[in-house]
């Protein structure tokens, strides 16, 4: 690890007298929060490189290789598509089912799986935290950035569905961009969130799947907003996750509920509210994280 | 100034409590339910877990010393002294309790070799993350990387899995990629004593291009050769404290003279020892028995039996369990591994198992040993070491039925053999 960057150690010696442009000072409790999080910049090609190792790992395991990012999602939809769509008759506001569910399904997907992984990305990163600093909190966002390529291959996918039914897809399209800004930070708060609490809670890696699973049926993922009976509507509406996938699948098919804008800011506030806690929290994980794990 | 380290009163404090690895979100809710729960009184809790938050080990207590640009300095001590956790401190990897240190000038620890590398990588690939989590730049790598690749010798298979390597050959690369940190500071522990003769020299060598100064290197070593030919400095630690500080030679010397402190034994347990359990294996306890003499102990030439009791939640494939005796100076002098290569491969572990190494003679003459342990996984590096976990006695023996007994001063091993004399026939 490279002390001589900028280090985030120097501004909490209470620097009284004048230290020498390459030093670091350790103690007890170092590091102002601000300071912590400057310091991700100077570690930015070891990020590069362990989303690489993320990606290049996943994808050489699997027997299809690169081809299972377009496989997995591609079976999904087709079983959503006849189960949901086709036998139990899920309205979809007039849109084609299979481009209703995917536009809704690629967020989420991307939201969960960020989640599972980032959960257990410490703990399996264990030998190298023990032995070597840096800063651990790249391994949670390594995991959340190396789905983003996932959900890039999904919007290949759902390209394709798009042009089998042979709609025109329209400027509203690039909102897709800022929404997956919003979608990785609101995975990112969470994923904070349940990869430090795993370090303490080993179990925790296990409850994660079982969640995730459960929320995705309190999200309108498979089926709209507006087939919830409005007293059970607030449930929906209290889940951050529920305007990001609204807002992805509006921008794909134009179909949104009036109460869309309203509801993606308190999701914004919210996930920023989630965002800070979760840093301080990992924060708190990380200084006695290579004695702990 | 012309320090590069220093440390000033430096104090660390382990909670064995909080790495219980057992606190699980079940324990914690049930915790929580039970306190809550109307009549009942306020979380009966299991006595262990009281015992366990109450435990705490001062492993470093006001701890301070500096090291001159320039210099090599040993750290020394038993195990447990608190040398690797001085090297954890000074690289950020833990928090000092309390006390502070500064560090001038760019710095890399090296507190295993293979760190970060990934079985499903190739040897090309390996090398770039290695380094990137070793600090390297990757403009850096790029134009080390032939250099690296030569130091390793394994160029041919560069592009294969690491996975697919020998033990020997994943080692190497591990050492390449180790010995081209170019850092004004380096902190190492035990690697060192591990690596080959050019490995140390390209570690240890004088780096910085302008200035004449060598490097700053800093490291732990059970080996008092390799100490006491490396150091200028030594500082020698004893249950946390800072005991000895001066010139290599006198520091090995206090070292040697002191540490015969500990009773010889013939068993440990290791089941409180966090050093001694880690991916699902727990080490319970270590024993060595006499089956001729068991009242003796490790006895010259009588068989010995090295017994370890563990338990696993994994398998392992192709576990390597590696014991190995050392004499006081920490020269090594018998090394006998589980893995593949040692011609006694272990398939894979039990839940609950024992491991048993058998020596039908032990070879060594009278006097104080120390058996080191080592888990090994092949191709992955080692899991975890126990460096001098046990100090035992061998027991005088007349083994050569001469009336004399061998100790350490003729030698250290005993070998079965005879001597001829005779007339020769044909003088010339
Ligand atoms: N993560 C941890 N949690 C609790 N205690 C620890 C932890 N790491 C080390 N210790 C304890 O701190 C003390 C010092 O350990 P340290 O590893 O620094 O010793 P050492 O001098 O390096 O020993 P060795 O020669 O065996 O490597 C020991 O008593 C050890 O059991
Ligand atoms: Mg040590």
């Amino acid at each position: 690890m490279d002390h001589g960057g900028p280090s985030h150690h120097r501004s909490a010696a209470g620097s009284d007298e004048s230290q020498s442009a390459n030093e670091t000072v350790i103690q007890a409790g170092g590091g102002s929060f601000a300071v912590h999080i400057m310091d991700l910049w100077a570690y930015r090609e070891l990020l590069r490189i362990l989303v690489w190792r993320e990606l290049k790992v996943r994808y050489r395991q699997t027997l299809l290789g690169a081809g299972w990012i377009l496989l997995q999602p591609l079976l999904t939809l087709v079983v959503m598509s006849a189960v949901f769509g086709a036998m139990l008759r899920v309205p979809s506001h007039g849109v084609p089912y299979p481009i209703f569910v995917l536009s809704a399904l690629l967020p989420w997907g991307y939201f969960a799986s960020s989640i599972n992984r980032a959960c257990s990305s410490l703990l399996s990163n264990a030998h190298i935290i023990r032995k070597i600093f840096f800063p651990r909190i790249l391994i949670p966002i390594s995991a959340v950035l190396a789905g983003l390529v996932d959900l890039l291959v999904g919007m290949v996918l759902l390209a394709g569905v798009l042009l089998v039914y042979g709609t025109v897809p329209s400027l509203r399209l690039l909102f897709i961009v800022p929404l997956t800004l919003v979608l990785a930070l609101v995975a990112l708060a969470f994923s904070l969130w349940a990869s430090a609490a795993n370090v303490r809670y080993r179990d925790l890696s296990f409850v994660v799947p079982f969640v995730t699973q459960i929320w995705m049926y309190l999200t309108p993922v498979i089926y709209p907003l507006d087939l919830v009976p409005g007293r059970y509507r607030f449930l929906l509406e209290i889940n951050p996750m529920t305007p990001v996938v609204s807002a992805f699948r509006w921008a794909v098919t134009g179909d949104a509920s009036p109460s869309l804008p309203p509801m993606i800011a308190i999701s914004l506030g919210l996930s920023g509210v989630l965002l800070f806690g979760g840093l301080i929290f990992f924060r708190r994980i990380d200084r006695d994280m290579a004695e702990v794990i | 100034m012309s320090d590069a380290i220093v440390i000033e009163e430096v104090s660390k404090r382990y909670r064995l409590g909080a790495s219980a690895p057992a606190d699980t979100l079940r324990e914690a809710i049930t915790r929580f339910v039970r306190a809550r729960l109307p009549g009942r009184r306020p979380a009966p809790e299991m006595p262990s877990a009281v015992a366990r938050d109450r435990r705490e080990i001062w492993a470093l207590r006001d701890v301070s010393f500096s090291v001159a640009r320039g210099e090599v300095v040993g750290l020394i001590g038993r195990n447990g002294a608190g040398k690797s956790t001085m090297l954890k401190i000074l690289a950020h990897i833990i928090e000092p309790t309390s006390g502070r240190a500064r560090i001038r000038g760019r710095c890399a620890s090296l507190l295993e070799i293979g760190t970060g590398f990934h079985p499903d990588l190739t040897g090309r690939e390996n090398v770039y993350l290695s380094g990137a989590i070793l600090g390297m730049r990757r403009r850096e790598i790029d134009r080390k990387f032939d250099e690296i690749v030569a130091f390793s010798e394994i160029e041919r298979f560069l592009d294969t899995p690491v996975k697919h390597y020998s033990s020997g050959m994943y080692v190497r690369l591990a050492f390449a990629v180790a010995a081209h940190l170019e850092t004004e500071i380096l902190l190492v522990d035990e690697v060192l004593a591990v690596g080959d003769a050019a490995f140390q020299r390209k570690c240890l060598g004088a780096m910085s291009p302008g200035a004449n100064k060598g490097r700053t290197v800093l490291f732990v070593s059970h080996n008092m050769d390799a100490i006491r030919s490396r150091c200028g400095q030594v500082h020698c630690f004893d249950r946390g404290q800072l005991v000895f500080s001066g010139p290599a030679a006198e520091g090995v010397d206090y070292y040697l003279k002191t540490s015969d402190l500990p009773a010889p034994v013939t068993a440990i347990s290791l089941a409180d020892n966090p050093a001694a359990q880690c991916e699902g294996l727990r080490l319970l306890d270590i024993t060595l028995r006499n089956p001729a003499h068991p009242a003796v102990g490790p006895c010259t030439g009588d068989p010995l039996s090295i017994w370890l009791r563990y338990r696993s939640t994994r398998a392992f494939a192709s576990p390597g369990f590696s014991f190995a005796i050392s004499d006081m100076r920490g020269i090594e002098l018998i090394r006998l591994t589980t893995l593949p290569i040692s011609g006694f491969p272990i398939e894979g572990l039990h839940p609950a198992g024992a491991v048993e190494l058998f020596l039908d003679e032990l070879p060594l003459v009278a006097g104080p040993y120390a058996l080191s342990f080592a888990f090994v996984r092949v191709n992955v590096a080692v899991v975890f070491a126990l460096p001098n976990v046990l100090q035992f006695e061998v027991a005088p023996s007349d083994v050569y039925k001469s009336g004399f007994k061998p100790d350490q001063s003729r030698g250290r091993i005993v070998v079965r053999h005879h001597w001829s004399h005779a007339p020769e026939a044909d003088p010339i």
